[in-house]
């Protein structure tokens, strides 16, 4: 019976090799395949499993890991002051993903990161437990205070740049969310998540970075400085040639006024007093083309502008005619921003021309302080020569001075700014958007530009707002806060 | 003038025992699982574990007393079984332990810390191995006990069947519970019916493979002498049918096969095998619809998760096989390291019939294979048994047996790594369940005795009245 026996164990032999194959082609050849398959929670487990780094505001921490008795993931994310900081680390939840910084900089964060090898490997022969990397911003941690503490229960945003470095100060949407309410996976975390994408306020909308606004008259500063870019007008305070009432071109409708005294008013009267028809008429001179081609150096039209979030795109349409350029050369019609947008505008003023590229992560660290990544500053463009920045300025500076934005001035510092009170709406049926942009101005340049926007006042009287009225004592709070922490 | 005894040639010069080799072995069958138990409490909780002195001095009792009892009982027994069996034990009570510390588990209402049972199940196993070297002096005594043998194993077979005795535990009816205990008694028969086949083919083996009509190229033998086989055929059937155990009615047929080929040495047998199983499968697939399922999940879990209704038998058995399969993706080559995978994300059964899925989550593509050989050397010390052994009885309960533990670790691993659907039964050694265990090491103690019959040097010679000086007489 022998030679059976030796060919079944011919047999089991090749039972197991079956297996040993099938094995090699399970563990080494589908390995990879196998353990990022999208439905495999490892990853998620994993990427929950240690504390992550942090988002670093002023040398502190704004966001934190808190241990949690849940089976699946052990560690969820924290945030001090969510709502306030919201739209600068976005949020990270177990259960519905992440965005903003908190996605963008996750392998940092989470210390999967390629240049945190080292440390990981080092880590797993100490025994210490892997740790995530920080994210340092260029944020304001004061300034931020200010335009989100200024915006309280109204409904807007604030954006505030570093015109020398375009390092992003602040950045505020309000209503706003707590990222913390649905960091975890449980039941009260899904019910947070639901409540919150329900609610027509939209408080998880980024307003400073990801809605577009019609800019109002604050737009008037980039008609402004076309005007002088293209020799439209030379002297900014002589008269132009502007009729009362001015007519839009292409129809019968006559510009309306809120102000008095604006046939023939100069360009820097016309910003004082913020006159439609002057603006309109100096659109419809400079023409489209050279509308958009200022507009565009400022940022208009840039789907790509990453801070490193992507901001949406502002507006100013290439393809409009006579009449449509003439209205939206006072940030009506088709023109739109975001409120980073007219940050970037009033700090390539400020900056004398030149506009740095905004930017809100200084450098990426890891575990153990060593600066992984430096963000330089970066110039983006230049928009309007230097004597022309300057003249600009001098203007917007009139505006605060004894124009429509005294409610920005400080004490013994320059400021210049430009209000707006952008109709929207079917025939302006809803209520206004109150705009306030302005700068700073110290003797070693400009620290601080700032827009504001606030979308509904509720509780303030329809005629009652205004860019000066609402928008620009919050703008001034910013200013503040910034040059506070300068002194 | 010389004095001659003896006149053959077999002298009575002792073979070496080896039982000193296999003292060694079993040190590192000890030491390898301590190592191992250390290794899961540091990764999990950063300390020593406390029950490691226990369940040391627990595994190097059991390991200790077998060795002493094989050293008087079975001395020439082959070396290696025992320490191998220790070592799969062993480790099988560390991954076991492991998962019972898994909170996901625990969080299960179905699910409760199966480590201590296990050690208790495996001294009981050790006990029973005992008892088999101490009662069964020589295994041809089990000859004479053929046909109980095979009344005992459909008695045992059909015993889940009975009302109030049998449980349904998730769908397969394979448990009994007497008491507090629940038992599988198809693992018991996988031994008692081994006996029967060894006994029925060593009588019937001359009949099956010589007085049979050729059929179209096969030898087909008389229907007597088909009757017992095609019956325990249709039991096998039975048993899966109204059971739903895929799993022993294939071990059973697989091993009837391979012990009636070794037995009449007639390859028609494997040809006839064949298209009886494909036959079976075919009409078992049309009316189980768990079955199907398994079918469906074994061609591509994923696919079928996604398409399968929600909560239906086909979408668990679909969820189960692409979280198995995630589990031996993730360990990769190396493993994840003992303690540090997620294989309890398996869930229901992680600790039993998937438990091969946390060695390869965490001891990688390096230890799956480990693991393997580790079988493959005990299935080939069992086939060296069956060749060794002197007597037609032996040689065929020793295949049979070690046939069904290859069949068993072929269909688990095959079936837990995708190679072939998934049927359901336990690891040997290494699955959670004490009527395995127990059985296990029955099944080992029995190898043990027939590899020590064979190995035993020849008993010396009667004299020979014809080999004795002559005595001459002077006057």
């Amino acid at each position: 019976m022998n030679k059976p026996l030796r060919r079944i164990a011919i047999f089991c032999g090749l039972l197991v090799l079956a297996l040993l194959i099938r094995d090699n082609w399970l563990q080494y050849v589908r390995a990879e395949e196998l353990s990022s398959h999208k439905s495999n929670k490892r990853v998620q487990i994993e990427r929950y499993a240690s504390e992550s780094g942090n988002i670093i505001v002023d040398g502190k921490p704004i966001t934190g890991s808190k241990l949690t008795d849940d089976t699946y993931f052990k560690y969820k994310r924290t945030y001090t002051d969510g709502p306030m900081w919201a739209p600068v680390t976005g949020y990270a939840s177990q259960a519905f993903g992440s965005s903003q910084i908190e996605n963008l900089e996750d392998e940092i964060l989470s210390g999967n990161d390629d240049r945190l090898f080292f440390d990981r490997t080092m880590a797993m022969f100490t025994g210490d437990k892997k740790k995530g990397g920080n994210v340092v911003t260029t944020l304001n941690g004061k300034a931020q205070r200010a335009a989100f503490e200024g915006l309280g229960d109204k409904k807007g945003a604030v954006a505030a740049i570093d015109p020398r470095t375009g390092k992003i100060l602040a950045l505020a949407s309000t209503p706003s969310y707590d990222p913390s309410s649905f960091a975890g996976r449980q039941d009260a975390d899904g019910k947070a998540w639901q409540t919150l994408n329900a609610d027509k306020d939209k408080p998880m909308l980024n307003r400073a970075l990801r809605e577009t606004y019609p800019p109002g008259s604050t737009f008037k500063a980039v008609t402004a400085a076309a005007a002088l870019e293209h020799g439209v007008v030379k002297d900014i305070d002589a008269p132009t040639d502007t009729p009362e009432p001015y007519i839009i071109p292409l129809s019968s409708t006559p510009m309306k006024n809120q102000h008095s005294g604006c046939e023939k008013a100069s360009l820097s009267e016309a910003l004082r007093v913020s006159c439609n028809s002057v603006f309109a008429n100096l659109g419809d001179k400079v023409g489209r083309d050279n509308m958009v081609e200022t507009a565009e150096k400022f940022g208009f039209n840039d789907p790509k502008i990453y801070t490193p979030v992507r901001a949406s795109a502002s507006v100013y349409n290439k393809e409009m005619d006579r009449g449509g350029n003439a209205q939206s050369a006072i940030g009506q019609f088709d023109t739109r921003a975001t409120p980073l947008q007219m940050a970037m505008v009033t700090a390539a003023i400020a900056n004398d021309g030149k506009l740095m590229k905004p930017y809100m992560i200084d450098q990426l660290e890891a575990p153990n302080l060593d600066v992984l990544e430096r963000t330089e500053p970066e110039e983006m463009s230049q928009p309007l020569s230097e004597e022309n920045a300057q003249l600009v300025q001098k203007m917007m500076e009139n505006v605060v001075e004894k124009g429509t934005g005294t409610n920005a001035r400080i004490d013994g510092v320059t400021v210049g700014g430009k209000t707006g009170t952008a109709q929207h709406g079917e025939n302006n049926s809803e209520r206004p958007y109150a705009w306030f942009i302005s700068y700073a101005r110290t003797d070693q340049g400009s620290p601080v530009a700032v827009a504001v926007v606030v979308e509904d006042s509720s509780g303030t009287a329809r005629d009652d707002i205004s860019g000066g009225g609402l928008a620009a004592p919050i703008a001034k709070k910013v200013m503040e806060a910034v040059l506070d922490g300068k002194q | 003038m010389s004095v001659v005894t003896n006149t053959t040639t077999i002298g009575a010069i002792e073979l070496p025992s080896r039982r000193n080799t296999e003292l060694l072995l079993l040190a590192f069958a000890v030491a390898i699982p301590v190592f191992a138990y250390a290794n899961v409490g540091l990764a999990l909780t950063g300390e020593l574990p406390a029950g490691m002195l226990g369940y040391g001095i627990g595994l190097a009792l059991l390991a200790g007393v077998a060795h002493l009892v094989v050293r008087k009982f079975a001395k020439y027994a082959d070396p290696l079984l025992l320490p191998l069996a220790t070592l799969l034990n062993g480790l099988g009570l560390v991954l076991i332990w492991r998962l019972d510390q898994s909170p996901r588990l625990n969080a299960l209402s179905t699910f409760a810390p199966q480590a201590t049972n296990q050690l208790m199940y495996s001294a009981l196993g050790v006990a029973l191995l005992v008892g088999v070297l101490l009662l069964l002096k020589d295994h041809r005594v089990l000859q004479r006990y053929t046909y109980i043998s095979m009344a005992a194993a459909l008695v045992l077979l059909l015993l889940p069947l009975v009302p109030g005795l049998g449980t349904d535990v998730f769908g397969a009816k394979i448990w009994i519970r007497v008491g507090g205990f629940s038992i599988q008694p198809g693992e018991f028969a996988k031994i008692v019916i081994a006996v029967f086949f060894s006994g029925y083919l060593m009588v019937k083996r001359d009949a099956l493979a010589l007085a049979s009509r050729r059929f179209m190229g096969l030898y087909l033998p008389r229907g007597r002498d088909l009757g017992p086989i095609v019956t325990i055929w249709a039991v096998s059937l039975l048993v899966l049918v109204f059971e739903n155990d895929l799993g022993t009615s294939l071990l059973f047929f697989g091993m009837f096969v391979i012990m009636l080929y070794v037995a009449t040495e007639r390859t028609s047998w494997i040809v006839m095998g064949l298209l009886m199983s494909a036959g079976g499968a075919v009409v078992v697939s049309q009316f189980a619809s768990h079955v199907q399922a398994r079918v469906a999940a074994w061609l591509d879990p994923f696919e079928c998760l996604a398409t399968a209704p929600e909560g239906s038998r086909t979408a668990q058995a679909c969820d189960q096989m692409s979280q198995v399969l995630m589990s031996f993706g993730s360990g990769g080559t190396l493993g994840t390291g003992l303690g540090q995978g997620d294989s309890d994300l398996i869930m229901f059964a992680a600790n039993s019939d998937f438990i091969f899925a946390t060695v390869g989550e965490e001891l990688g593509l390096a230890g799956v294979m480990a693991f393997l050989l580790l079988y493959g050397l005990i299935i080939e010390r069992g086939v060296r048994t069956a060749l060794a052994a002197r007597d037609p009885f032996g040689k065929l309960f020793a295949i049979g047996l070690t046939g069904a533990f290859a069949l068993q670790v072929f269909v688990v691993a095959g079936g837990v790594m995708g190679l072939i659907p998934l049927t359901g039964m336990t690891m040997p050694f290494l699955a959670a369940g004490g009527s395995s265990v127990i059985a296990n090491w029955a099944l080992i103690g029995i190898l043990i005795r027939i590899s020590d019959t064979a190995r035993r040097p020849a008993p010396a010679p009667a004299p020979n009245p014809d080999a004795e000086m002559t005595q001459v007489v002077r006057p």
